[in-house]
């Protein structure tokens, strides 16, 4: 790509991010219940189911880690079914038939998706201090914190986004991203691995979230960190790379057809 | 020839949706591309605008192939398609100004533009609201008005007042005829042969994937034969009399004459009737429909 190049790709990117923002502020149904979908979720584990579940530390310290990925989860199925809806509704075509980097209007979605997570991971982070959660860590295990989720939320956006592009409707996207709402609750979120039967166990400790949620965890509770770390930047990095490539190749070929 | 089409070919599956069509339309002039549901009109367009690839078959616009060059494609046309492609919960206005920065206008341009467009459509007043409060008709009028903001070359309509009420519909043939005053090449598509004669210069008939005629409105209309009036007798007694006194296509108890529509005609075919003491039973005037094309060329 030329020079010049690069510069319209950007430039079509900021147009796309600028639309998908404010389509997103709109759209008021959605922002509400990425909102406060999360922080009800809270509220229920902290208060209802928190009392009977024994992990060895206030179960509020515990589980804030879990509930602020549970909440990417939430916000990533709501960014594959705006996805959905974009690409069936007659905007999508206009947009294909634009000299533009196919790239841009999968960008667009992707930052509005993000900025709408980090929104609502903020408010739950407020809410949970509210409610009695008391990290312990300081300034850089905050950052390192944040950057892993918002590594995870970037990459979380992508799939969902390809998913989005695959879908044959908003309602099949809603179905396809029911695993993302519905891994954290086979991992350790909100009850220790070591409680579940053997069968599933071994599922529990060894997919993504489990290791993104004890980073987190150790971070900001001090938690022993073991190679959680490595393991969840690895996850990370992986999905994202895997996701960024999925979705950008099912949007080229969806407009091949 | 500003487009250029040869052998385009298409199926979906075991159906063949396009079998072999070729089309050119000079610059600055106005093709279209009529023929009923199913007919490949909208999968024509779609080709020569680079969303779908044709199976087999080659396209150029402005020298451009779409296969190979599908960005500087991109660069010099501009699509409408059946439905508004319009964002509902933007306003009208930053629909256009978003349309107008994706086709690499600056800032101010596309500022400059929107307010033009915004002027020549009418809908200045509703610049502000969301798209989702517009009625259909202001809906298409700002679907064209942002195929328009960075002056293509090419203009695709696909089905342009499909779905709008008569005065809508209007309003929308005269921008139509506005753009095709200022010298800006168009293929539409229609399955109304009124507008197809109102609009275009050429009209190409397609019918399951292939072309059954093209040419002139005129031509075609004298292809198929033009107007005519139908007189229904009650007894084929007066028909054969009266079909004895005007030349016409006797067709069970109705006698078809050839007409150009005019008064002056109907009073003629009368009078002749009157003089011989013929009532016929009915009287109508008939004008070719698509339906009629249809039938006379792919009977």
């Amino acid at each position: 790509m030329s020079h010049q190049g690069v510069l319209a790709a950007c430039s079509d990117a900021v147009t796309m991010i600028d639309r998908s923002v404010r389509l997103a502020r709109r759209n008021v149904d959605t922002l509400f219940v990425s909102l406060l979908l999360p922080l009800l979720m809270m509220a229920l584990f902290v208060y209802v189911f928190g009392g009977a579940i024994n992990t060895g530390t206030e179960y509020v310290n515990y589980v804030v880690p879990g509930i602020l990925l549970l909440t990417t989860g939430y916000g990533a199925s709501s960014t594959a079914m705006v996805v959905a809806d974009d690409m069936h509704g007659g905007m999508i075509d206009r947009l294909r038939s634009l000299p533009i980097h196919s790239f841009a209007v999968l960008t667009g979605h992707v930052v509005a998706s993000v900025a709408r997570n980090a929104t609502s991971t903020a408010i739950v982070i407020l809410a949970s201090l509210a409610m009695g959660f008391r990290p312990e860590g300081g300034v850089l295990d905050w950052l390192a914190a944040i950057s892993l989720l918002l590594l995870y939320v970037v990459a979380l956006s992508w799939l969902a986004a390809g998913l989005g592009v695959i879908a044959k409707s908003v309602e099949s996207a809603s179905t396809l991203s029911f695993f993302m709402l519905f891994l954290p609750y086979l991992s350790s979120a909100f009850v220790q691995p070591e409680s579940m039967p053997s069968w599933l166990r071994p599922i529990s400790e060894h997919q993504p979230i489990t290791p993104v949620i004890e980073t987190v965890r150790s971070l900001l509770i001090g938690t022993p960190m073991q190679n959680n770390g490595r393991v969840a930047l690895a996850w990370c990095c992986g999905l994202l790379l895997f996701s960024v490539l999925l979705a950008t190749s099912l949007y080229r070929r969806r407009s091949n057809r | 020839m500003i487009v250029e089409a040869t052998g385009l070919r298409k199926s979906y599956g075991a159906t063949d949706v396009l079998n072999g069509v070729d089309l050119s339309v000079a610059e600055g002039s106005v093709l279209a591309l009529l023929g009923p549901n199913g007919a490949g009109k909208t999968t024509t367009v779609r080709i020569l605008t680079t969303l779908t690839r044709p199976d087999s078959g080659t396209a150029t616009i402005a020298g451009y192939d779409v296969l190979r060059e599908p960005a500087r494609v991109r660069g010099v046309i501009s699509l409408t398609g059946q439905y508004a492609a319009v964002d509902e919960n933007q306003t009208g206005r930053e629909n256009l100004v978003m349309v107008g920065r994706l086709m690499h206008l600056g800032r101010r341009t596309a500022q400059r533009r929107t307010t033009e467009l915004l002027e020549q459509f009418g809908l200045t007043d509703a610049m502000d609201r969301r798209v989702r409060t517009y009625s259909g008709g202001m809906r298409r009028k700002l679907d064209l008005a942002m195929s328009l903001i960075a002056r293509p070359q090419v203009i695709f309509l696909d089905e342009p007042t499909t779905g709008l009420d008569p005065a809508s519909r209007f309003a929308m043939w005269d921008a139509i005829a506005e753009l095709v005053r200022d010298g800006t090449t168009i293929l539409l598509t229609t399955q109304y042969l009124e507008e197809a004669d109102r609009l275009a210069d050429r009209i190409v008939l397609l019918d399951e994937g292939r072309i059954v005629a093209s040419g002139t409105a005129d031509a075609l209309k004298t292809q198929i034969g033009g107007e005519r009036i139908e007189l229904r007798f009650s007894d084929e007694v007066q028909l054969l009399k009266a079909a004895g006194v005007l030349s016409g296509v006797v067709d069970q108890l109705v006698l078809n004459v050839p007409s150009d529509g005019t008064a002056a005609h109907l009073h003629q075919v009368l009078d002749v009737l009157r003089d011989n003491g013929l009532t016929p039973e009915r009287v109508s005037s008939h004008r070719p429909t698509l339906d009629d094309v249809f039938l006379a060329l792919t009977a």
